[in-house]
């Protein structure tokens, strides 16, 4: 029979031919390997892979931003187009300090002020487990922003405003298990990211963190709890979805199926309990009550009975692991209907794990429900699952003209 | 000229039912495996959900999820004196296409065989004298017993999460249960589905009339279910839309619902659809296969290299690609002799449609599942003594109401117009109080001289092959066997206080044009000696040694039950041989 | 050490692979999806006809009115649009037996045997059609089909059932058979292809459509299920009433 050559000794092989007294000394183990789970806590291969390419780290891949795409680059330890020769100062500076090599100041796609959070040691291990990747010749150009955005100078008001570069301090009154889930929240998984409102210029609104922000075409919702939509999930729950994908009441899909593929679900369990026990911790508003027309709303349930109810069944409660409980999943109870929408018009594949590989997907029903249906629909779930505020026609449709254009 | 592509360690002809647990099986055993299937690639939410899997013109009356005649059909004809006629449209039977096979549009109704079903002829032999059966008859033993199948009918049924309830359980027997089932090591996976109206009221009478009424194992399962590959399925919700059609929301057992979200996890496998193989391929000595040819949609030949070929497409497709590859010897049904062709059969279904009194009796037909359905097993197999009654076999019968679609089940007493106001009335007037059961008598088809498979010498498929061709008729065993067990399933109904209990015998000759299940079986059998069988105990070819052939191709003869659940448990049983033995020592696994 | 594997399942998360029946694909390391179904339905909508000619459809809109007539409770074949259906199916793939076994040699086999004729369905209603207005002017006073009254067309009908009349070029009795198909299956089909308008069909028997869960209903036995039938197209209460 034939026999399968192993990647990794392959790439061992790759890496130690690449000269130089830059980069790692391959007999640390012990760094790279705590470097190579940092490099998943942060999810780098999420930004700096082509989805589809088996070329791990060599960039290419478009982000979307609210101002425009820009392309991630190559940071494989190739010497031409990677990072090969970069010094270890260089690259901290990059990650946690937002410059590059030529001290330009980089784009906060690139999410520095949270890996700001990581200690020089913490960044210096990521530096040493990437300098044993694969090297790929891969030349990206990464400036594709419009005007007046790419003028990488007028980031120097940005971080003036929103950049305060400050490694993680754990509190002492806290718990030791609640301040490592602080660190991976605040730092390397940088959640707020998605999670936390934006200003204007795209940085976050502290005041209001981890409260929900809609991008790419997919609402990432309020993960914080007491009140919020996350309310009645507990820790468990919340470790278990970001560990599987899956819990009794929600499923991983769109880009969070991505984190929990590429990252979270690579964490140890000791690990997503730590993120599940501090972000029960913080607290968040209660949502307001929102009221919708009855005659839409009774529409929607109608809709809701004949085509939802197979699946997520009469009263919304799904099956765990399998379909959605309504009144308990974030998305459905989010400020923003985007994600309900989306959903309904097109469809979604979920995440699947090793632990949970059946991935469900909800099926699309945008070709047989016309906009003031689907309005009705998405109203009747929102308002009578999760007493989130009613949807319009003229949404539905706006989302159903924003998906014909998308290609995630 | 076939491009050639790069060598894998196994290529997985069809990844229906047994394609898919051997290839999951052998990637779990390290090995480089590739599927490659006819059809299409199938998923549950987009081509099946809910909202509009429920399409019965769509999917029952044009066949949308079937294999095309325009594709592959057969030849058929009763007597080896016709000339073998094109099936143009399907009527008889519905060959599956497409990943997940049979499996996707199944009932899943999920039966064992019975012990003494694996050793028939030594069986019936030794109970009634080699006399009493036909002299055309050419049942054989299998080459396993039950007894050896029975942990791999266990891993089925934990694959599936067939819900039911356990008759037989090392040989105590429990109330509620078949008790005529061979002996199980532990119960069902998960409960028995609920019943509807109809079926409570079908064991009450059988109970009266003495029998022992049970629920039908089913794949259409009762709870939600994690099965030992991680994967769920959800609860069936009792659309009545199951065989024909896709499920819409993960609650009946198919490939896609229990093995294919666990095998694609796995790097070391890769499937190809819309990929026809035309071909296994032999090197210059004929007893090793070397790979096989497949064509794509283009019409480009590719070949793919493989140290180990498994055949899985469905039956009568084994048979017909192991003739057009000249492997084994072609079975002679003059000459009695060669092996690949013989001992075909299919199933002997006949129905009893009985109409209540609308005033008493509502019984919402259209809340059904596939497999739901309370039957009795006292007439099946060898349960009862044949000897008064001149015939051998039976099968199971029950009130199995798998659906009220109403292009397909619309009863009208037997003197109503076809047409015109008295047939709409009557149409409208017995819909909610008429039973006309999926398959309500599933006898068994014994294996004979006269009905096999070979090629037809005429008729051409789309690729400019010889069709196979089916050569069938009913013989007088199967005729009077079918007439007993319809008359006593005709009492049940009477019994449940049917105003009109109207019969509809399976009578000879075999008709390709109505459908009697999808349980053709045979061709390529089973059994301990080369010179009657074309496959081992293992299921491995006798000619070529890395060569497996799974599914009912393997049957020598057909049993009284749905052969789902046998043929897969077959699958893992020869997966293990391969696994514990095979892979280790490459060859022939049994000197014969 | 990188596993190449994490990446491919990872990384191609949202690779969707193609599952369209002119193409092969390779399946690997995830179910493949695309968003939006493989192959919604399409609508079949009101409007003329597409494959009958005028004289064609006055007459299979009679037949279908004699099949299934109306009465006081239910409409008849031609109001619930059976003629319509037919009209569609003919005109797509059932009409020219698109996907069917059509390689010669035809040879008339047994019954057993199945059908054998090499005439499409299309072709089937194009000369039984021409063949039963001649046959009725012929012999029913110089009257096509449409214009006799409804006990001749009945009448007709019957005798072509019996086996009593021959038609030029085509088999009488055949044409008959698709029509006792066809036309019930437009009375029952979902009305998107065409028939059971409003759902009278199903209306009529108590079939509920497309409905999926009858968890509730399963232990609930001999009563009468309530609810109204709902179509692939929906129902009305689907769309909001305007107070």
């Amino acid at each position: 029979m034939r026999r399968r050559t192993t990647i990794a000794a392959a790439v061992v092989v790759l890496a130690a031919s690449v000269a130089g007294g830059r980069g790692a000394d391959l007999q640390r183990f012990s760094e790279i390997a705590r470097g190579r789970y940092l490099a998943n806590a942060a999810d780098c291969g999420s930004c700096h892979t082509i989805p589809g390419s088996n070329k791990p780290f060599a960039g290419g891949r478009p982000i979307e931003t609210p101002f425009g795409n820009i392309v991630s680059p190559n940071i494989t330890p190739d010497m031409q187009t990677g990072i090969g020769s970069w010094t270890d100062d260089e690259f901290d500076a990059a990650v946690r300090n937002g410059r590059a090599r030529d001290g330009a100041r980089l784009y906060p796609a690139m999410p520095f002020p949270y890996y700001s959070r990581m200690s020089r040691e913490d960044v210096k291990a990521i530096r040493a487990y990437l300098s044993t990747v694969a090297p790929v010749h891969n030349q990206v150009t990464s400036d594709t922003l419009p005007f007046p955005f790419d003028i990488r100078s007028s980031m120097i008001v940005w971080d003036e405003l929103y950049f305060k570069p400050q490694e993680f301090k754990p509190d002492a009154t806290k718990s030791e298990e609640w301040n490592r889930g602080a660190y991976l929240v605040q730092g390397p998984a940088h959640c707020g990211a998605c999670h936390t409102p934006k200003s204007i210029l795209g940085g976050d609104k502290t005041s209001e963190p981890l409260r929900g922000y809609t991008l790419q075409g997919w609402v990432a919702p309020d993960i914080t709890s007491g009140l919020g939509p996350l309310g009645s999930w507990s820790a468990d729950d919340l470790a278990e979805y970001l560990k599987t994908g899956h819990n009794k009441y929600a499923a991983a899909a769109g880009p969070m199926a991505e984190v929990v593929q590429l990252s979270t679900s690579n964490m140890t369990d000791a690990d997503v309990k730590a993120i599940a026990v501090y972000l029960k911790d913080i607290s968040g508003t209660a949502p307001a009550s929102a009221s919708a027309d009855q005659n839409v709303l009774t529409a929607g349930g109608a809709i809701f009975q004949d085509l939802c109810a197979a699946c997520h069944t009469k009263d919304g409660q799904g099956i765990p692991q399998l379909f959605p409980r309504l009144s308990d999943a974030a998305t459905v109870a989010a400020a923003d209907p985007t994600t309900v929408l989306r959903v309904i018009l097109q469809g979604t594949p979920t995440v699947a794990t090793d632990r949970e590989p059946t991935g469900p997907a909800m099926p699309g029903f945008g070709w047989q429900l016309n906009d003031e249906q689907v309005a009705a629909v998405a109203s009747y779930v929102r308002n009578h699952f999760a007493h989130a505020p009613a949807v319009t026609a003229d949404q539905a449709a706006k989302t159903r003209a924003d998906l014909a254009s998308r290609t995630n | 000229m076939a491009r050639k592509l790069p060598a894998k360690d196994v290529v997985i002809i069809g990844l229906g039912w047994t394609g898919s647990i051997m290839a999951y099986e052998l990637a779990d055993a390290g090995l480089e495996v590739i599927a490659i299937e006819r059809g299409p690639w199938r998923n549950t939410a987009t081509d099946y959900p809910p909202n509009f899997a429920p399409d019965e013109l769509r999917y029952r009356i044009r066949h949308e999820l079937f294999l095309r005649p325009a594709q592959t059909t057969f030849t058929f004809r009763n007597k080896m004196n016709e000339t073998g006629l094109p099936i143009r449209s399907w009527g008889a039977f519905m060959p599956p296409n497409g990943v997940g096979g049979g499996g996707v549009h199944w009932n899943a109704e999920t039966w064992r065989f019975l012990p003494s079903d694996f050793v028939l002829r030594t069986h019936l032999t030794e109970r009634y004298g080699a006399g009493f059966l036909p002299a055309d008859m050419t049942i054989q033993d299998w080459g396993v017993t039950f007894d050896e199948i029975e942990p791999y009918y266990d891993r089925f049924e934990y694959l599936c999460g067939t819900s039911g309830q356990a008759g037989n359980i090392k040989g105590q027997i429990i109330e509620g249960g078949n008790p005529f089932e061979g002996p199980r090591s532990r119960p069902y996976p998960t409960p028995p589905q609920d019943q509807p109206f109809s079926h409570t009221l079908f064991a009450k009478a059988a109970r009266d009339l003495g029998y022992k009424p049970f629920p039908q194992p089913s794949g259409n399962l009762s709870r939600p279910y994690q099965n030992p590959l991680g994967v769920r399925l959800g609860p069936c919700t009792f659309c009545g839309f199951c065989e024909w059609f896709g499920c819409g929301n993960y609650s009946k057992a198919s490939p896609q619902t229990t093995v294919l979200p666990a095998l694609l996890r796995k790097p070391n496998f890769s499937a190809r659809d819309n990929s026809e193989v035309t071909r296994i391929n032999l090197d210059s000595s004929g007893k090793r296969a070397t790979g096989v040819t497949f064509v794509d949609t283009d019409g480009n030949e590719w070949e793919q290299p493989a140290d180990l070929v498994i055949l899985s497409a469905y039956t009568i497709f084994n048979v017909q690609l192991l003739l057009l590859s000249g492997i084994g010897k072609a079975y002679d049904p003059v000459a009695n002799t060669g092996v690949i062709g013989r001992n075909f059969t299919h199933q002997t279904i006949s129905d009893v449609t009985s109409f209540f009194d609308s005033s008493k009796f509502i019984f919402n037909p259209f809340i059904a599942s596939g497999a739901i359905g309370m039957c009795i097993d006292e007439f099946n197999g060898d349960n009862f003594d044949h000897g008064p009654v001149g015939f051998v076999g039976g099968g199971y019968m029950g009130q199995v109401q798998t659906n009220g679609r109403p292009i397909e089940t619309t009863p009208v007493p037997p003197d109503t117009p076809r047409w015109g106001a008295q047939w709409k009335k009557a149409v409208k007037e017995n819909y909610l109080s008429a039973l006309k059961p999926g398959t309500g008598v599933h006898g068994s088809m014994y294996s004979y001289r006269d009905v096999y498979v070979d090629l037809d010498p005429t008729y051409k498929d789309h690729l400019g092959r010889p069709l196979a061709r089916i050569t069938m008729d009913f013989h007088d065993n199967e005729i009077k066997q079918n007439a007993f067990l319809t008359d006593k399933f005709a009492e049940i109904f009477k019994a449940m206080g049917a105003k009109q209990v109207v019969k509809e015998y399976r009578k000879a000759p075999y008709d390709i044009t109505k459908y009697q299940t999808t349980h053709l079986c045979g061709g390529a059998i089973m059994g301990t000696d080369p010179s009657t069988s074309a496959i081992n105990r293992y299921l491995q070819c006798w000619d070529v040694p890395n060569l497996f052939v799974t599914g009912a191709s393997g049957f020598p003869q057909n049993a009284g039950y749905n052969p789902t659940g046998t043929l897969a448990a077959l699958a893992f049983w020869s997966a293990d041989a391969i696994r514990k033995h095979y892979l280790k020592n490459p060859g022939q696994l049994i000197n014969a | 050490m990188i596993h190449r594997r994490n990446f491919l399942v990872s990384a191609a998360f949202w690779f969707a692979a193609t599952t369209s029946l002119t193409r092969a694909t390779i399946v690997r390391d995830h179910m493949p999806w695309s968003p939006f179904p493989s192959s919604a339905p399409e609508f079949e909508r009101p409007g003329p006809w597409q494959f009958f000619t005028a004289d064609e459809a006055r007459a299979m809109e009679a037949i279908v009115d004699r099949i299934i007539p109306p009465d006081a409770e239910t409409p008849g074949g031609k109001d619930a649009g059976c003629a319509v259906f037919i009209d569609r199916q003919l005109k797509g793939p059932y009409g020219s037996a698109d996907g069917l076994y059509m390689q010669g040699p035809f040879i008339k086999g047994t019954k057993q045997q199945g059908p054998q004729s090499p005439l499409t369905p299309a072709e089937l209603y194009r000369k039984g059609l021409t063949a039963l207005d001649k046959y009725c002017k012929d012999n029913r006073g110089g009257k096509s089909f449409a214009d006799l009254t409804t006990d001749q067309q009945d009448d007709v009908l019957r005798q072509i059932e019996a086996g009593k009349v021959k038609f030029e070029g085509v088999d009488a009795e055949g044409f008959f058979s698709a029509l006792l198909k066809d036309v019930p299956e437009g009375f029952f089909s979902d009305p998107i292809h065409g028939g059971n308008r409003d759902m009278v069909g199903w209306k009529m028997i108590g079939f509920p459509g497309i409905r999926y869960d009858y968890r509730d209903w399963i232990k609930r036995h001999n009563e009468r299920y309530p609810y109204p039938p709902v179509s692939i197209a929906g129902r009305s209460d689907w769309t909001p009433h305007k107070s």
